[in-house]
């Protein structure tokens, strides 16, 4: 469904992102794990066009990507961002949301359209017509979710989206993905700094650190701990917590 | 976010103030109505707010309310002081100040609010379209702005009119030239700010075009800053206005514009001091509006508050 | 760990005057603290960050606070003139906040930032108090603290923001530190890493600590002894080490819908609020 060969980006004179080669099968979940600046982000603002400057091969449906996007990609590929108080437009109301996309891409129906993306999300019709302010973090992320498939795309990009949420909210959050991807044989590629919350969506795992990925995984390898990049391993032991001895074992990626 | 108009009901209220408004006109109704609520808190503002209605009205009902034709001259009766007959006196042609500066009014709504209604979105599309670009656009523009900026305002409109000729719609044209740029400079300030955001990013991942970006996404998050700004500049471009009058460049007699009114009185300020004071004070009284009315709608406008 | 307690508070209650009506952030929270690490835990909206202000009497103007008892050694918190309070914030209680972006001031150089915090409190020359603040420095482990020193807070990152933090609150030598969210901002191995360095400073220093996260596991594998918090109440006390066998349904809920690292991709078990739980 997606196949990204030799990857390579550029933020002015920083490379970013260096030789990525990601390979997700449809309906697959593909897993980004690395820290701030290791270029996770990076790899999905690239497919989604929102990066000028890069090289390499991107494939989706196995179809190269140009330099441009057109309309007809963002109905296939959507993305759901991290900051669920910085991705909706502040002065536009969740009807208005919604409805912009099914106009732009000239759907129609456009009214019964936005009722059944926020029923899919889980959100009953009153807060159509609230703005986002008057929603709680959660309920802000589940419109951004609708947004992303009201216009029914195959492939969801998912760069961090329960990283700002109470851990509860975020459990309801992850299986509310999980079950779009059973549902409607979604393809994902997600992006977290938390190893457990990729262990626990994606079957394909790639740890990446300074723009390069230094190590792939299955989701039963990482469950093991079977980790052999020692930046790997270095990552797995501090999702287990605070623990004076190891902290003295960490040695600087930087 | 313009127009306020509520009458406070009960019944009216709670659907006004409702976590989950049944329709876009319910929840754009309770927007306004949060922020008129914020409003009416500042009593300087609401001083400004009635200031700026009552101009208004003077403006709508003149003929009603002015006692005498504003044009009338009456030799016998120049330059007398203000008493029961004319209660702000009489000019050098023994015409009615009270009358005049009631018909006066409505020179300066005409000038402040087709100033507003040209300058503001000239100056909105040129920042917006200028930051949301950048590269050789922004240059472009920004230059532009910058040379029109570099000028002080009252040189530049008193420029404008010697070449274009006295008169006050040379005037409101100086005037409006001189005043966008500054709104150029917030729109632009203000998209920059947006640009990068999520919901910006969002939008342009639905297939929103770089028009409806501008429009429907950009401009809705400049608009409160400029209109703001706008209210508080058009107690500068009242003055102004009166600087073209007084100096003979604006309004051309026998109009009754207030800045040629204090041109007029000039002349007796020493002696008959209500020829030019009356006028004066109407300027400094609505200028004082404006002010106090752009403060209070920073206040509640603030992109910060209202979220 | 001695039982000698230093902060005693009783029922303390935090509201909110708010347009629409009076919130209540802390509803009659109680505990003693001694020279110990105790962890205040809760989601957004449970009150645990308007608990740690409170202590030092950093609520916002329009909340109001009351309690039985707030007191710091003999030190009644609860009413302290705005004088008495600068002798005791900063120099016997501190606080270091999430974001040190917003912490720091941006204009001022970092060794200028942490000698005014030294000699707010000490009355010292400015050699003795640079001495002093590069000392601090490198206790932090900041490896070129001579550099640092003279830098201003944009050119460090974030986790080095966090360790200039800490040196700053920690300089005065406070009894007690409040931590809110310190590392929440940093990347996973620099979260455990300034935690180290908070954890080695106030066991050296003998210093008690109030650790406030909302990373229930993080916290318990850090203090001794944790508080949950749930609409302002504090539903269960327990030790940090015994958190398995937490007792209260929103605890067990908390830890639950964790994703775990087992390779287990079925639904995660969902918390079930209760009314009954906000009623203490």
């Amino acid at each position: 469904m997606i196949e990204i060969n030799k990857l390579n980006a550029w933020f002015d004179d920083n490379h970013v992102l260096k030789d990525v080669d990601i390979k997700v099968p449809k309906n697959g979940s593909f897993g980004l794990v690395g820290e701030s600046g290791s270029g996770k982000s990076t790899v999905l603002r690239t497919i989604t066009g929102l990066v000028d400057d890069w090289e390499g091969e991107i494939l989706v449906n196995n179809k190269e990507l140009g330099p441009t996007r057109d309309k007809t990609f963002y109905r296939l590929v959507q993305m759901v961002f991290q900051d669920p108080f910085g991705s909706l437009h502040p002065r536009h109301t969740i009807d208005r949301i919604l409805t912009e996309p099914v106009n732009i891409h000239g759907l129609g129906n456009s009214d019964a359209r936005v009722v059944q993306a926020l029923e899919q999300v889980g959100l009953d019709n009153s807060f159509r017509f609230r703005y986002p302010h008057q929603l709680s973090g959660g309920q802000r992320q589940r419109v951004a979710i609708a947004r992303a498939l009201i216009l029914e795309p195959k492939i969801l990009l998912l760069d961090e989206p329960t990283s700002a949420l109470d851990v509860s909210i975020q459990a309801e959050v992850l299986n509310l993905l999980s079950r779009f991807r059973r549902e409607l044989g979604l393809t994902y590629i997600m992006v977290s700094h938390d190893l457990a919350v990729v262990a626990h969506m994606c079957d394909d795992i790639a740890i990446m650190n300074h723009g390069r990925i230094v190590e792939r995984a299955t989701a039963s390898q990482l469950a093991d701990g079977r980790l052999e990049h020692p930046y790997s391993q270095q990552l797995y032991k501090a999702a287990g917590g605070y623990d004076r001895a190891v902290v003295d074992s960490f040695v600087d990626w930087d | 976010m313009t127009t306020q108009t509520n009458t406070s009901q009960t019944g009216l209220k709670q659907w006004l103030t409702s976590d989950a408004p049944q329709s876009r006109w319910q929840a754009k109704c309770g927007r306004v109505w949060l922020g008129w609520l914020k409003f009416t808190e500042n009593k300087l503002a609401m001083i400004g707010l009635s200031i700026v209605i009552g101009l208004i009205l003077v403006t709508i009902f003149a003929p009603l309310l002015a006692p005498y034709d504003p044009l009338a001259a009456d030799l016998t009766n120049r330059i007398q002081p203000p008493g029961a007959e004319h209660w702000f006196g009489t000019d050098q042609l023994g015409r009615d100040i009270l009358s005049r500066v009631i018909f006066g009014a409505q020179y300066t709504l005409l000038i402040v609010g087709l100033v507003a209604i040209t300058a503001a979105p000239v100056g909105l599309l040129v920042g917006t379209a200028a930051g949301f670009f950048g590269g050789w656009i922004d240059a472009t523009l920004m230059r532009i702005t910058d040379v029109f900026l570099a000028f002080p305002k009252l040189i530049l409109a008193l420029a404008f009119v010697a070449a274009l000729g006295p008169g006050i719609e040379n005037a409101i044209l100086a005037i409006a030239i001189t005043a966008w740029p500054p709104y150029a400079r917030i729109a632009r300030a203000e998209t920059i700010t947006v640009r990068k955001s999520d919901f910006i990013e969002a939008a342009r991942l639905q297939g929103t075009s770089n028009m409806g970006l501008i429009t429907g996404h950009i401009m809705p998050m400049c608009i409160s800053s400029l209109v703001v700004r706008v209210t508080l500049d058009m107690a500068g471009m009242i003055l102004i206005a009166a600087g073209l009058g007084f100096l003979g460049l604006g309004a051309q007699p026998p109009m009754p514009e207030w800045g040629a009114m204090v041109s007029d009185g000039r002349q007796f300020l020493l002696e008959q001091w209500w020829v030019a004071t009356v006028p004066g004070i109407a300027i400094l009284i609505v200028s004082l509006g404006f002010n106090l009315l752009g403060d209070g709608l920073r206040d509640v406008l603030d992109p910060r508050g209202g979220d | 760990m001695s039982n000698e307690t230093l902060l005693s508070v009783k029922n303390l209650e935090v509201t909110f005057n708010t347009p629409k009506g009076d919130v209540h952030a802390v509803r009659g929270v109680s505990f003693n603290l001694g020279r110990e690490r105790l962890g205040i835990v809760g989601e957004s909206g449970s009150g645990k960050s308007q608990t740690g202000r409170a202590i030092l009497g950093l609520t916002a103007a329009n909340g109001k606070i009351t309690a039985d008892q707030m007191t710091f050694h003999d030190v009644d918190l609860a009413n302290l003139t705005p004088k008495q309070w600068r002798k005791v914030r900063g120099a016997r209680i501190s606080m270091i906040m999430q974001d040190p972006k917003y912490s720091l001031n941006p204009v001022m150089t970092i060794g200028d930032q942490i000698i005014e915090a030294y000699r707010e409190h000490h009355k010292v020359n400015a050699k003795e108090a640079r001495h002093r603040a590069i000392d601090m420095l490198d206790a932090v482990k900041i490896r070129d603290p001579e550099r640092v020193f003279n830098s201003y807070p944009h050119e460090v990152s974030g986790g080095m923001g966090q360790r200039v933090m800490i040196a700053m609150m920690l300089i005065p030598d406070p009894e007690l530190i409040i931590a809110d969210e310190p590392t929440s901002a940093l990347d996973v191995t620099v979260q455990l890493q300034v935690m180290a360095i908070l954890d080695d400073l106030v066991r050296d220093r003998g210093m008690a600590l109030i650790f406030i996260s909302h990373d229930l596991q993080l916290v318990s594998s850090f203090c001794d002894r944790v508080l949950v918090m749930y609409q302002g109440h504090v539903v269960e006390e327990i030790k940090a080490s015994a958190l398995h066998e937490a007792k209260h349904p929103y605890t067990k809920g908390l830890l639950n819908c964790l994703p775990k690292m087992d390779g287990d991709h079925s639904d995660l078990p969902i918390l079930e609020r209760e009314a009954s739980w906000a009623e203490g």
